[in-house]
């Protein structure tokens, strides 16, 4: 099984996408710990499987000070492993680490985990409460988008013919400001979110939140942006009356399904409670934080 | 179909292997290497019996492509004993009976010798989370964690 499939590892970027030009029913790949598996339930064997892998700037993690780089194909066991991503993104730190066990770890990507499209997929929801923008290369050159446009639904992305994703932006946050992640899956461990809620607050000196995100994963086709919610939170503590209408707004912005993991009801009631925990969450760190802005 | 030629570090020894582009490593070191301990459970990352690790990496070698190995370094549970003498994780496995038909042991003693590797003194949640992505189908799991336990003392002993 899997045999009659060429390899190519290209070492630089031009080169992957020379070969997915040359190749349309090539794929590129990161830890294809989604795509095997993919292969292997019936889904089309690409021609070529391109290992994104070989490609030093795909699995390169740095910071300028202003802004962090994470290559699309570094390792999740990486990013956890990375003391400044930690400290600066710790809910998006949490939500990579979640994804499988120590052995898939040792292979998921941001790149994979946004690209594959899965509604349930456990970083998106943090990679965009942190507004982060994925450098796309192509045959037309490299352009930068918000990784919120990157998936429009179960399976489906933006990316053009032969586009990659390179690398993923992230500005440093302001003073005063942290994320969070939660999910809710039926076991402990190497589970599929039932749903995933992430936020993100800056407060100001007095305690008041200066601005806000939340999204929500696995209640959609793709990943729900809960602006009401951000609202009710804007000029409040994070508590008490700000905290009942996050609750509310999530679970009103929902469009979940049903099946095994959960009923409709029992979706959009846990995106309620899921969204308050992570504001709060979110807000308690930001508040450790202490310092001016 | 031209096959590719990997050359790698198997278990501390050069090794050289023919194989197909769409060939996972798990086929090419049981079928083309001759290294049947890694065990293909579900083909699909979710059991762990292949597990194997690749440049101090724990992964799953169902979900890895043969001529990814090229210039790595591969363990696998061929290399954990030493001879006739067999590493504390095997010898306790068996004076644990944390094992019934054996399948998923390889990939349990490859994914306990990492976690051990990176955490020598681990508490029994860390141990339980350190093998949540291997599954063992006879053992109900307590006589594995007993087991990586007395391991781990053995090995903090020595
Ligand atoms: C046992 C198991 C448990 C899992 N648990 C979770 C979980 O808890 N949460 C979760 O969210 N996911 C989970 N997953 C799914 C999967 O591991 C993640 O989605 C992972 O992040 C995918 O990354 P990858 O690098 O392996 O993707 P790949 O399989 O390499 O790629 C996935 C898709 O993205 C495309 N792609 C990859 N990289 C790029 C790129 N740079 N540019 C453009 N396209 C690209 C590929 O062509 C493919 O279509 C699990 C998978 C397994 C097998
Ligand atoms: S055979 Fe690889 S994880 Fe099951
Ligand atoms: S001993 Fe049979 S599956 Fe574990």
């Amino acid at each position: 099984m899997l045999s009659a499939m060429k390899y190519a590892s290209p070492t630089t970027v031009a080169e992957a996408v020379d070969l997915l030009g040359s190749e349309p029913d090539a794929r590129v790949y990161a830890g294809a710990t989604d795509l095997i598996p993919q292969i292997r339930a019936g889904r089309p064997e690409p021609t070529v499987m391109v290992d994104l892998k070989r490609i030093a700037r795909l699995c390169a993690i740095s910071s300028n000070g202003s802004t962090h780089t994470v290559g699309a194909a570094t390792p999740t066991a990486d990013i956890c492993a990375h003391d400044g991503l930690a400290a600066a993104f710790p809910g998006l730190v949490e939500a990579s680490g979640l994804i499988g066990s120590d052995q898939i770890q040792s292979r998921s990507s941001w790149g994979g985990n946004l690209a594959n499209a899965s509604p349930a997929a456990d970083t998106p929801p943090s990679l965009i409460v942190n507004d982060a923008r994925a450098v796309i290369a192509g045959p037309g050159g490299e352009r930068t988008v918000a990784a919120a446009d990157v998936a429009t639904g179960p399976g489906t992305t933006s990316l053009g013919p032969g586009e990659i994703i390179v690398e993923f932006e992230l500005d440093e946050p302001p003073a005063r400001t942290a994320d969070a992640y939660l999910r809710l899956i039926p076991r402990t461990e190497m589970d599929i979110a039932v749903v995933g809620a992430a936020a993100r607050v800056t407060l100001d000196g007095d305690g008041r939140v200066a601005a806000a995100a939340i999204a929500l994963g696995a209640v959609a086709p793709t990943v729900v942006r809960v602006p009401d919610a951000e609202a009710a939170l804007i000029g409040n503590e994070p508590a008490g009356d700000a905290l009942a209408a996050v609750e509310a707004a999530a679970a009103a912005a929902t469009n979940p399904i049903d099946d095994k993991r959960g009923t409709v009801a029992y979706r959009r009631q846990v995106a309620g409670v899921l969204a308050r925990r992570a504001v709060s969450i979110a807000a308690e760190r930001a508040a450790r934080q202490g310092g001016q802005s | 179909m031209s096959r590719v030629h990997v050359t790698c570090t198997i278990n501390g020894d050069p090794a050289e292997f023919l194989c197909d582009g769409g060939q996972t490593l798990l086929d090419a070191l049981r079928d083309e290497v001759g290294l049947t301990g890694a065990k293909e459970g579900c083909g699909t990352g979710d059991c762990g019996a292949c597990s194997i690790v690749m440049d101090g990496r724990l992964l799953c070698s169902c979900l890895v492509l043969a001529p990814e190995a090229d210039g790595r370094n591969i363990s696998t549970v061929e290399g954990m004993a030493t001879g006739d003498d067999l590493h504390p994780l095997q010898q306790c496995f068996l004076e644990g009976a944390a094992l019934q038909c054996g399948v998923c042991t390889p990939g349990f003693l490859v994914a306990a010798k990492a976690l051990l590797d990176r955490n020598p003194d681990p508490d029994e949640t860390e141990i339980r989370y350190g093998l949540a992505g291997n599954l063992c189908r006879c053992t109900g799991y307590d006589k594995i964690v007993r087991a990586v336990q007395a391991a781990a003392q053995t090995m903090n002993e020595s």
